[in-house]
C-alpha cells in the first residue's frame, strides 16, 4: 500500500501552494482583515492564471470544460487552498472558479442549458435550500415548506434559514414536502428562479463568519413550472443526502488547510518569541501544543484522504465522509485555539488571522451535518454491520 | 435591516468625538434632510474604530460627498461590520434602486451585492 503522493498529485499541490503564498497572501496584506472578495481586476487576472494551469473548475468534468479531478486530488487541492485568512470560506477568493451544483448534472438538458451551464461560465449563481426554522440537521422530518400541484405548476409556500448566499444568487435548489404521506419519500426538489413572485430574501442573518452570511427566505404562494423539478418527483431527500456526503470530504479538507496554515505560524513565532529569557519553543508546554496539533492535523489529512480514496473507488463512503468531517472540523478546531494560546494576545487581535479562523472554524462543527449527526450515521452503519 | 438609531448632529470638539465608541461596526450619515448620503464601517484596519472614521468623515478628510453634504449620522456597534455594511448597501440598494452617492463615487470599496426582493415600505414586521 503506497501513502505516498504520486507525481501529479504532488504536481498539484506544490502548484496551488505556491500560487496561494505568492498571489493571494501578498493580496491579503492591503485588504481588511474581514475581506470577502478581490478587487476585480486581481480577480479576473487570478482567473487567467487558474484557467492557464488548468485547475479552473476542479470538480467540473473535464467534457464540461472543467479540470475534471479526482475527489483525491480535489481534497489535496482543498487543504492547500485554504491556506490563507479568507481561505476557510472563501477559498482563494472563488479564482478557481466556483463549480456549480452538481445536483445539476442529473438535470434534464434543458435545465442544464438554462442553469448549470450558464453557472460552470460564470454568469449565474445558485444556492441549495435545505434547512428550515424547524430543523437542517433532521430534513426528512424538519421540512415544512410545502409544493402542491396546481395543473403544470407547483405552489410553494414556507421558509428556510440559514441559507448561503441566497441573496446573490439567480436561481436556487429548494427542498418542499410534495407528499406529507411519504415521509422522506415525499420531498421535491425544485429549481427556483429568484426573480419569481413570491420568493422573498426575508434577512441576512450575521453569524460568526465574515463572508457568505446566510439568509432567511420565505415563499409566498411563488409558482414553480413543474418542467423545473430535478430529479423525480419525492426524490428530493436522495439528492440532498447525495451532496451533504460528497461535500464532507472537500469541507473537512479545508478545515485541515487552516490548520496547517495556523500550525506554521505557531511554530515560527515559538521560535522568534522569548519569554524569561528563553524562546517559547524551549517550553515543554508549547512543545506539546505543537506535537498536539501535528497529531490532531495528520490523523485529520489521512481520514480526509482514506474517504477520498474511496469515493475515487466508486465505494461506499458514508461511514468514511462522517468521521472526516468530525475528525477534521473538531480537530482544526483545536489547533486554532492551541495557536491562539501560543500566540497571547497577538492570537486575538486581528493583526493576524487566527482570530477570524477561530470564529469561522466554530461554525463548521455545526454545518453541513453536525458533529452529533456525524457520528448517528457512524453508529448506525457500525452497528447495522456488528448485526450481520 | 436599516439601521434603528435617531439621527445624531456632529459636533466639534474632542468632548463629543471621545462619546463615540472606538468600536467596530457600520455607520451611515445623512444630509440635513435625513437622506442617507454614505454608509460606511469601521473594519478591521480602522485605527480608531467608528469614533475615528466619522471623525475623518465630518473632518473632510474621507468621503467627499460625506464631507459636504453630511450634516447627521448615526452607527451601530456590530463586530460583523463586514455583513452588516454589505447589509445596509444592499437594503438602500434595494428600496432606492441606486448607492447613496458617497458610495458611487470612485474609489469606494462596494462589496458584491445582492437582492431581497422587497422594499422596507412593504415591511410587514
Amino acid at each position: 500500500m503506497d501513502l505516498e503522493l504520486s507525481d501529479e498529485q504532488r504536481l498539484i499541490v506544490e502548484t496551488v501552494r505556491r500560487f496561494v503564498q505568492e498571489q493571494i497572501v501578498p493580496l491579503e496584506r492591503e485588504l481588511d482583515p474581514d475581506c470577502t472578495e478581490l478587487p476585480r481586476d486581481d480577480r479576473q487576472r487570478l482567473i487567467a492564471m487558474t484557467q492557464q494551469m488548468g485547475f479552473f473548475n476542479p470538480d467540473v468534468p473535464v467534457e464540461l470544460g472543467g479540470a475534471g479531478l479526482s475527489t483525491t486530488d480535489r481534497t489535496l487541492m482543498a487543504e492547500e487552498m485554504s491556506q490563507h485568512r479568507a481561505g476557510l470560506y472563501t477559498p482563494c477568493y472563488g479564482v478557481f472558479g466556483a463549480g456549480g451544483l452538481a445536483q445539476l448534472y442529473a438535470g434534464t438538458e434543458e435545465q442544464k442549458e438554462k442553469y448549470l451551464y450558464p453557472t460552470l461560465r460564470g454568469e449565474k449563481r445558485g444556492f441549495f435550500g435545505l434547512s428550515e426554522p424547524s430543523g437542517g440537521s433532521d430534513p426528512a422530518r424538519a421540512i415544512r415548506t410545502t409544493a402542491v400541484r396546481d395543473g403544470d405548476e407547483w405552489v410553494i409556500n414556507g421558509s428556510k434559514l440559514w441559507i448561503s448566499g441566497a441573496d446573490t444568487s439567480d436561481f436556487g435548489l429548494l427542498f418542499a414536502r410534495s407528499d406529507a404521506s411519504k415521509g422522506r419519500n415525499g420531498i421535491t426538489c425544485f429549481i427556483v428562479d429568484t426573480d419569481t413572485p413570491g420568493f422573498q430574501v426575508r434577512r441576512i442573518v450575521h453569524v460568526l463568519r465574515s463572508t457568505h452570511p446566510p439568509t432567511e427566505l420565505s415563499f409566498d404562494n411563488m409558482r414553480v413550472p413543474h418542467k423545473n423539478i430535478l430529479g423525480e418527483e419525492g426524490g428530493g431527500f436522495a439528492i440532498a443526502n447525495d451532496r451533504l456526503t460528497r461535500n464532507r470530504i472537500p469541507y473537512s479538507a479545508e478545515c485541515i488547510g487552516v490548520g496547517v496554515a495556523a500550525q506554521r505560524m505557531a511554530v515560527a513565532w515559538s521560535k522568534e518569541r522569548v519569554t524569561f529569557g528563553e524562546p517559547l519553543a524551549s517550553r515543554q508546554a508549547i512543545q506539546w501544543m505543537l506535537v498536539d496539533n501535528e497529531i490532531d492535523i495528520a490523523t485529520a489529512r489521512w481520514l480526509c484522504l482514506a474517504a477520498a480514496g474511496k469515493a475515487d473507488g466508486g465505494k461506499p463512503f458514508r461511514t468514511e465522509a462522517a468521521m472526516a468531517k468530525l475528525v477534521g472540523t473538531e480537530g482544526a478546531g483545536r489547533v486554532v485555539d492551541r495557536c491562539i494560546q501560543i500566540h497571547g494576545g497577538l492570537g486575538v487581535s486581528k493583526d493576524l488571522p487566527l482570530e477570524r479562523w477561530y470564529r469561522e472554524l466554530r461554525i463548521r462543527r455545526i454545518g453541513e451535518g453536525p458533529s452529533e449527526v456525524q457520528r448517528i450515521i457512524m453508529a448506525r452503519d457500525l452497528l447495522h454491520s456488528s448485526l450481520h | 435591516m436599516p439601521l434603528q438609531k435617531p439621527w445624531r448632529r456632529w459636533e466639534a470638539g474632542r468632548t463629543f468625538e471621545r462619546a463615540i465608541p472606538n468600536s467596530l461596526g457600520v455607520y451611515e450619515i445623512a444630509d440635513e434632510h435625513g437622506e442617507v448620503v454614505y454608509i460606511g464601517m469601521a473594519g478591521g484596519k480602522s485605527l480608531f474604530g467608528l469614533r475615528g472614521e466619522l471623525a475623518r468623515q465630518f473632518a473632510g478628510k474621507a468621503n467627499a460627498v460625506a464631507s459636504a453634504r453630511g450634516r447627521r449620522f448615526r452607527y451601530e456597534e456590530n463586530m460583523q461590520y463586514m455583513t452588516r455594511f454589505r447589509d445596509l448597501l444592499q437594503r438602500f440598494n434595494e428600496d432606492h434602486g441606486r448607492l447613496p452617492p458617497g458610495n458611487e463615487q470612485p474609489g469606494e470599496f462596494v462589496p458584491t451585492l445582492g437582492r431581497f426582493h422587497w422594499k422596507s415600505a412593504e415591511a410587514t414586521i
